[in-house]
């Protein structure tokens, strides 16, 4: 039956499929009570559902719930059981916060979080109410929660446009999306304000102003509107997902999927959540790409790190984001989307002051560059901008005072370096034409373009310009000018000087992003070089310390776990000050954690998990000097690789060891088999000669005299009992070296002492022997010859340690444990006192004085062999009737004998 | 003595060993050839007509097994094993390939000699097909499929009658659990070593008097069973 091709499903994706059912089903689920506003009763409905659940029988605990002093949702309380707040300390008030660590160690099945974008008080783990969700539900726990709509982060801006208020504490979308469930609690805006006037919604007092101007039934119904459409998108996605699951192939989305770029004003928020929302609705990829010019590569480094921050919502929201360097923006952009097959781009408006005659604004510059692709504008948001972004612009735009000074001094210099020309003209004047001397300006010109960039070579044109006039055209030494054809001279001196400056410093910020980029690779080449020869984990270790401080300009230290998974810090040189706690957060979840993360940020170092084919390999710690570095999504990817390679490199030496370790076992096992089998050959066969030889003695004619006899049977006797020892130095070396395969059968225990009873029947002549066996024994699983061992030098033991005419009893009957209980008990002296564990120790004989031959190996063994089949033996005397030697076997299931095997056979009988 | 004497080829490569086994069977007045090599004792068997043949399994030019399988391509005389302890695989091997009766070092004079009259009788025994034996108590009559202990009818299923007249057709000489799986329940159960378990014990519990201490159907333990009439 074979099937076509083309129509078995991919047996990747099939996998991929089950994986991400699997990652699922191990997840806990996530339920979101979705409301317009406050007051809609989200938190009474999800005590409702969970009263429910509970008096159904699931482990229901409340993690947090705000009653805000309603009574009704107070009363829903009772009978739940509630988490208690941990208590936190800040700024000297004692603040209640939900404890994440209770909850995962209590475990219960399900658990209530209220308000899901909560902003957690400083010195919690995460600094979002739904990170601890995220935590909760990877660990199993199904979590009910509440959301207000302007809390979704892409609604923010809008939210904050209708209702005049805008909230800071956001939940991403991308989370909402996530949710398994969502359930919208919605009434009608006039109920709400009917509620509201009738008291039933109560407000703390702070709030209480705010919320006059918030509850207009305008701003209602507004939201109610946003509520149902985001509610209504989200079903849409769940019909998207549903047949895509169906259908197993995912449709690449490329053609619909979109740019959103972003610009280096304030406001670029705006148009990051506008894409993010339509990316929702439309349900498709989309990229946000910021491309630094090197005129915004001047830029202080508060707004840099502000548009940083925006690329990083854009990431939040679920944007793939790039970070592109060029010297002209929409050229770059167009190139980025044609390379990615991207037909629409989105962006803010421009200023409007900054749009001219001949500077076209960015949108048109884009749509001349590109006629096919389409441009969505969003609108410019002045509205909303804060008074802090926009403090912080104006500040940016009076410059920094670091980088200024080095700036003058750049301007200073051009304007001297203006002398030299002026000076080396005047000495050449008399021989030279005027036109020529220009020619030196030009040259100082390009020599400032080089060294200082395009400002001072600007200021040097301009200052060349004016001296050539003063100094050299006539009438010197005035700005009077008598022959006009020199105005032409000025003009084309200005137009070429200053295009020698724009492009010699086009040239040379392209020449420094060229270097940079080769820098960045010639590092990772070096890296991956260096990375490829240590054998052992610590050169390892040393390399990656040693490399990435120099690369990043910063402190490294990497944590590697112990055999029980815990990390551990081995210092190189002075310790740094890492947290062992978070690294074993970021090592455990492998996600990253600290400085830069979502996971507590407040700390100092960056913790990212060494991700290596197999498993998480350690824990890379990095503190760069400038925290900066963390947020430039480059230098992050290139961080991430070089953590990769240490990842390939650590598991690289780890199988080295395992297989060195291997080789060695091998090789040593190699040896003591062949050493065992050397021994064994060479010392029993030898003594089965002399065992031989003894006893043929007998046969001798003429026969042998009686005291000759007598020789003869002591050197058989003596031959025996060697032969005997040496078998249990070598079982015993067996056992012990873990080479002995138990060969389990399932089989009667009767037919085992049977056999051993029979082997012992001349050493136990003298004795009186008692079988009792239950009847109805099961059939057994073990090896019949290691347990006839065990039979059998018990029966020995207590045939050579009791006196003859001893009674020796043997009995086996299955106990309540299900396992089979086998004794040998006899009714001799019994063992000396306090030396029933010992005597099974090797070396140790009951007497040590006695005449009784053996090194006490014999019990040894017996207990290795019941050990090795999950059993236990132990030793007892009994009240004046000697010792008795108990051990156990598990019983197991026996195998069904089929009935039809009965038939068949009769069938064939006849 | 106007009987021939019979002979015995001896394949061991311990020359103290091959020294008392010869020193045994003269006792017994058999003629014994001596080869201390799989080759050379392959050529001892081929000439020597040999009444028996005794092999060690660990020889310097091969193993003993297969000896016996090249002696069994041509001839069913009574082949027994010698092998150290610990070697029941080896044993089973050795069974399976054909050998009848084995004995484990060190063994006696008294041991080997009781091995090799239970092997000779065996072969004399052979075709004689007499109508009922005697194991102890027990009479079976093999004509009228009818057992008796003490004149008391014993009722045996059909399976455990099977295994006794198996038993009995090789009395003396070890089946190994697999061969005695083969016989009675046909090749696809070879590896169904618990069937032949649970029928010996039932048929133990039927024949003989303790079964927990067995007189004539005796366990080879990791090897199989052996009747002893």
């Amino acid at each position: 039956m074979a099937t076509p091709q083309r129509e078995r499903p991919d047996p990747d994706a099939l996998l991929a499929q089950l994986q991400q059912e699997e990652a699922q089903a191990r997840r806990g689920k996530l339920r979101i009570y979705f409301g317009a506003s406050a007051g809609v009763g989200k938190t009474y409905a999800m005590l409702c559902a969970a009263r429910k659940l509970s008096e159904e029988g699931r482990d229901v605990v409340v993690g947090v719930v705000e009653t805000h002093g309603r009574g009704e949702t107070a009363a829903l309380l009772e009978g739940l059981a509630v988490l208690p707040p941990k208590e936190l300390e800040y700024k000297g008030n004692r603040l209640k916060e939900f404890d994440l660590d209770a909850a995962i160690a209590r475990r219960p099945q399900l658990i209530l979080v209220d308000e899901l974008a909560h902003t957690n008080a400083s010195g919690s783990r995460h600094p979002k109410r739904w990170q601890d969700v995220e935590e909760l539900l990877a660990s199993g726990i199904d979590v009910f929660t509440t959301l207000n709509v302007q809390h979704l982060e892409s609604l923010n801006d809008v939210v904050g446009g209708i209702t005049g208020i805008r909230v800071w504490e956001t939940l991403p979308d991308t989370f909402f999306d996530r949710a398994d469930e969502v359930i919208l609690v919605d009434i009608p805006a006039d109920e709400l304000l009917g509620r509201l006037k009738a008291g039933k919604v109560y407000f703390a007092e702070q709030a209480e102003r705010a919320s006059k101007n918030f509850f207009r039934k305008g701003n209602l119904i507004a939201l109610r509107e946003l509520a149902l459409r985001r509610t209504a998108d989200r079903v849409e996605e769940d019909v998207q997902s549903y047949r895509a699951k169906q259908a197993i192939e995912r449709v690449w989305k490329t053609e619909a999927s979109f740019l959103c770029c972003i610009g280096p004003r304030p406001g670029g928020d705006r148009a990051v959540r506008s894409a993010a929302r339509l990316a929702t609705q439309l349900n498709v990829d989309w990229t946000a790409v910021y491309v630094e010019t090197p005129a915004l590569q001047k830029l202080p480094s508060a707004r840099r790190e502000r548009i940083l921050r925006t690329v990083k919502l854009a990431h939040d929201l679920g944007a793939n984001t790039a970070i592109l360097s060029g010297s002209d923006a929409p050229s770059t952009i167009i190139e980025y989307a044609r390379s990615r097959n991207i037909s629409k781009i989105i962006f803010g408006r421009s200023h409007s002051n900054r749009v001219s005659f001949w500077r076209p604004s960015f949108g048109a510059r884009l749509a001349a560059l590109a006629p096919d692709v389409d441009l969505l504008e969003i609108g410019r948001s002045d509205a909303v901008t804060t008074p802090q972004e926009r403090e912080e612009y104006e500040v940016a735009s009076v410059g920094d005072d670091g980088k200024s000074a080095q700036r003058l001094l750049s301007y200073a210099i051009a304007a001297a370096a203006c002398a030299i020309p002026t000076l080396a003209g005047s000495v050449l004047l008399p021989y030279f034409d005027p036109a020529n001397i220009v020619m030196l300006f030009l040259l100082t010109v390009a020599v400032v373009a080089v060294i200082f960039g395009r400002g001072p070579a600007v200021l040097a044109t301009v200052l060349g310009v004016i001296s050539f006039d003063f100094f050299f055209v006539p009438p010197r030494l005035s700005f009077v000018v008598s022959d006009i054809q020199y105005v032409l001279t000025f003009a084309v001196m200005l137009a070429v000087g200053l295009i020698i400056s724009q492009l010699t410093a086009g040239l040379r910020y392209q020449a420094r992003i060229a270097s940079h980029r080769e820098e960045r690779s010639r590092a990772l080449y070096e890296f991956a070089r260096d990375l490829s020869s240590p054998l052992r984990a610590e050169d390892v270790v040393a390399t990656t310390a040693d490399f990435i401080g120099r690369t990043f300009r910063a402190k490294v230290a990497l944590l590697l776990p112990d055999s029980t998974d815990h990390l551990v810090y081995a210092p190189l040189r002075s310790p740094l000050p890492i947290d062992l706690g978070t690294a074993q957060w970021a090592f455990d979840r492998s996600q990253p954690a600290g400085a830069g993360t979502d996971t507590l940020p407040g700390n100092e170092y960056l913790y990212l998990p060494l991700r290596a084919p197999m498993r998480t390999r350690g824990v890379l710690a990095i503190r760069p000097d400038s925290r900066r570095l963390l947020l430039v999504p480059e230098q992050r990817r290139q961080l991430d690789t070089f953590a990769a390679l240490v990842a390939i490199a650590l598991e690289r030496v780890h199988y080295v060891e395992v297989a060195q370790q291997a080789l060695i076992k091998m090789e040593s096992e190699r040896l003591r088999n062949s050493l065992l089998s050397a021994l064994s050959h060479d010392l029993r066969t030898p003594l089965a000669a002399l065992f031989g030889l003894a006893d043929s003695l007998r046969l001798s004619k003429p026969p042998l005299s009686a005291q000759q006899e007598n020789i003869a049977d002591a050197i058989r006797e003596a031959a025996r009992g060697m032969s005997a020892l040496v078998n249990n130095l070598l079982d015993m070396a067996r056992i012990q070296s873990g080479e002995v395969r138990l060969n389990l059968q399932w089989q009667p225990f009767e037919e085992v002492v049977g056999s051993a009873l029979k082997s012992t029947q001349t050493i136990l002549a003298n004795h009186r022997i008692e079988v009792d066996l239950d009847r109805q024994l099961p059939l057994i699983q073990f090896d019949a010859v290691l347990i006839e061992r065990v039979l059998s030098n018990l029966l020995e033991n207590a045939a050579k340690y009791t006196p003859a005419g001893s009674t020796v009893r043997l009995g086996a009957t299955p106990t309540n444990d299900h396992e089979l209980l086998v004794t040998v008990a006899d009714n001799g002296p019994g063992l000396p006192k306090g030396q029933e564990e010992a005597i099974f120790d090797k070396f140790t004989r009951g007497a040590r004085e006695s005449a009784t031959s053996g090194v006490g190996l014999g019990l040894a063994i017996c207990r290795a062999i019941v050990e090795a089949h999950n059993g236990k033996i132990w030793a007892e005397s009994v009240a004046e009737s000697g010792a008795r030697f108990s051990f156990t076997l598990p019983l197991g299931t026996p195998p069904e004998l089929p009935k039809s095997i009965e038939e068949q056979s009769q069938a064939a009988a006849v | 003595m106007s009987e021939p004497q019979p002979v015995a080829v001896l394949v061991e490569d311990e020359r103290q060993i091959r020294r008392f086994v010869r020193t045994a069977l003269e006792s017994e007045s058999w003629i014994v050839f001596e080869a201390e090599t799989l080759k050379k004792g392959l050529t001892e068997a081929g000439t020597r007509k040999p009444d028996l043949v005794i092999v060690d399994l660990g020889l310097p030019d091969g193993s003993g097994v297969d000896l016996i399988r090249e002696l069994r391509g041509w001839s069913q005389m009574p082949i027994i094993v010698l092998s150290a302890r610990a070697g029941e695989t080896d044993k089973v091997e050795a069974l399976d390939a054909g050998a009848d009766d084995y004995l484990t070092k060190p063994f006696g004079v008294g041991e080997l000699l009781a091995r090799v009259r239970a092997a000779l009788r065996r072969r004399l025994a052979a075709g004689a097909g007499k109508p009922s034996v005697r194991i102890g108590d027990v009479e079976v009559d093999l004509t009228t499929r009818t057992v008796r202990k003490r004149g008391e009818a014993i009722h045996l299923t059909p399976i455990e009658y099977r295994l006794l007249t198996l038993l009995i057709s090789s009395a003396g000489r070890v089946l190994t659990h697999r061969h005695i799986c083969r016989e009675v329940w046909g090749p696809s159960h070879e590896q169904s070593a618990h069937y032949s378990r649970i029928y010996m014990a039932h048929l133990r519990r039927k024949l003989e008097d303790d079964p927990a201490r067995p007189k004539h159907i005796l366990t080879e333990t990791g090897v199989g069973y052996r009747l002893s009439i």
